[in-house]
């Protein structure tokens, strides 16, 4: 039993290291902040309500790639009844027209990186390019 | 009543064969049925026929070049080792090899014709393309879905018209001015002419035949008997580049 300080304070110093990142956050307030992204304002309704939206969006935007592409079908009709352009520019950009502001914020928080925007442009580049 | 074993047999057989004759000819009838179905279902077939005498009219005109330039976002690259093209101008012995004589490489010297994806009603890309990120459409359109691109360039290797194209660099760099309602491409995927099918889904006609001057390309359907595009092959002679490939290019050529 002579090494019991050794071991206890191991032991210690072991649990302080694994626990350091819970430590780390709640010492900065970035656990109980969520990604916040900007909702638009003039807009109150989505293509789907917003519990689908933000739990399926990924598969809703997959289906209209699909249907556009493969199937040429180009018109959504949302469950409100109203019909809808399928595109993600062309449509989604024209509420949520920033990219920075919505998509990326739960994306970043999430830690996910999906490759729409390899292809699609993201209006506020343009407006970068030409102005 | 007895029957003996010869007539039982005699019956069981051409009840037998009664069975399956009527099961085959249902099949057959079937097959009738959907043949004739398939043949009326196909109301469309885009097609393009290009007056190359019109389109020489004025030497060095790039308007339907760079209309679909813009409308598509094509990258233009310096070197043409990564050259990108959708629609192109090719000397007239390249765009028709089997077409040529010694005299007519003189008078086409200073006329190359242009050219771009043939649509073909047999298309060699489509039956290379691994992850079927190519197809044919009902309409005739070959397609493409970037999406499902993986770069394995089988379809330029097939395509005998060079109409499909290969990014080695990313594009975006080099795209003039960015269109927003078209997406660009990325590094690693092929394009080509889509005939614009993203202006056909909304019944405008493609950027290349609204922006000729001279109102060189038409733009129809061919099972149209009524239509602009049979019209003129109905009234000119037109011929197709290299045909005897057996790949029943859409795109005709009027001499």
């Amino acid at each position: 039993m002579r090494d019991r300080g050794i071991i206890i304070g191991g032991l210690i110093l072991f649990l302080g290291l694994i626990t350091f990142p819970v430590w780390y956050n709640a010492a900065a307030g970035t656990t109980s902040k969520g990604p916040e992204p900007k909702l638009p304002t003039e807009e109150k309704n989505c293509v789907a309500p917003v519990d689908y939206m933000r739990s399926s969006h990924m598969d809703l935007l997959v289906n209209w790639r699909d249907e556009v592409v493969r199937q040429n079908v180009r018109q959504f009709v949302a469950f409100d009844g109203k019909t809808y352009t399928k595109g993600l520019t062309q449509t989604c950009m024209k509420c949520h027209a920033s990219k920075a502001d919505f998509c990326d914020r739960c994306h970043t928080y999430a830690g996910v990186q999906p490759p729409c925007w390899d292809c699609h442009i993201d209006p506020k580049l343009i407006q970068r390019s030409t102005g | 009543m007895s029957i003996d074993r010869r007539t039982f047999l005699g019956v069981a057989g051409l009840s037998a064969l009664a069975i399956a004759g009527k099961s085959t000819l249902d099949a057959l009838a079937r097959g009738e049925e959907r043949e004739a179905a398939s043949a009326t279902q196909v109301a469309t077939r885009w097609a393009m026929v290009i007056d190359p005498w019109k389109c020489q009219k004025e030497q060095g005109c790039i308007d339907c070049i760079a209309a679909c330039d813009k409308a598509h976002n094509v990258p233009r690259f310096p070197a043409r080792a990564h050259e990108v093209k959708w629609i192109w101008k090719e000397p007239f012995d390249k765009a028709f090899p089997d077409q040529g004589s010694l005299y007519t490489a003189e008078a086409f010297r200073d006329r190359p014709v242009l050219v771009f994806c043939n649509h073909c009603d047999n298309p060699p890309c489509v039956r290379v393309c691994p992850t079927k990120a190519t197809w044919k459409r009902q309409d005739g359109i070959v397609m493409m879905d970037w999406h499902r691109c993986i770069g394995c360039r089988y379809c330029v290797a097939a395509c005998p018209y060079g109409s499909r194209s290969f990014n080695w660099l990313d594009p975006r760099p080099n795209i003039k001015a960015l269109n927003l309602d078209f997406p660009t491409r990325t590094k690693g995927v092929v394009e080509k002419c889509n005939f614009c099918e993203e202006r056909l889904a909304k019944g405008e006609q493609p950027a290349c035949v609204l922006a000729c001057k001279e109102k060189a390309l038409v733009f129809g359907n061919l099972n149209d008997p009524t239509s602009a595009v049979r019209d003129l092959l109905r009234s000119r002679y037109a011929i197709r580049r290299r045909p005897e490939l057996g790949t029943q290019p859409e795109i005709y050529y009027l001499v």
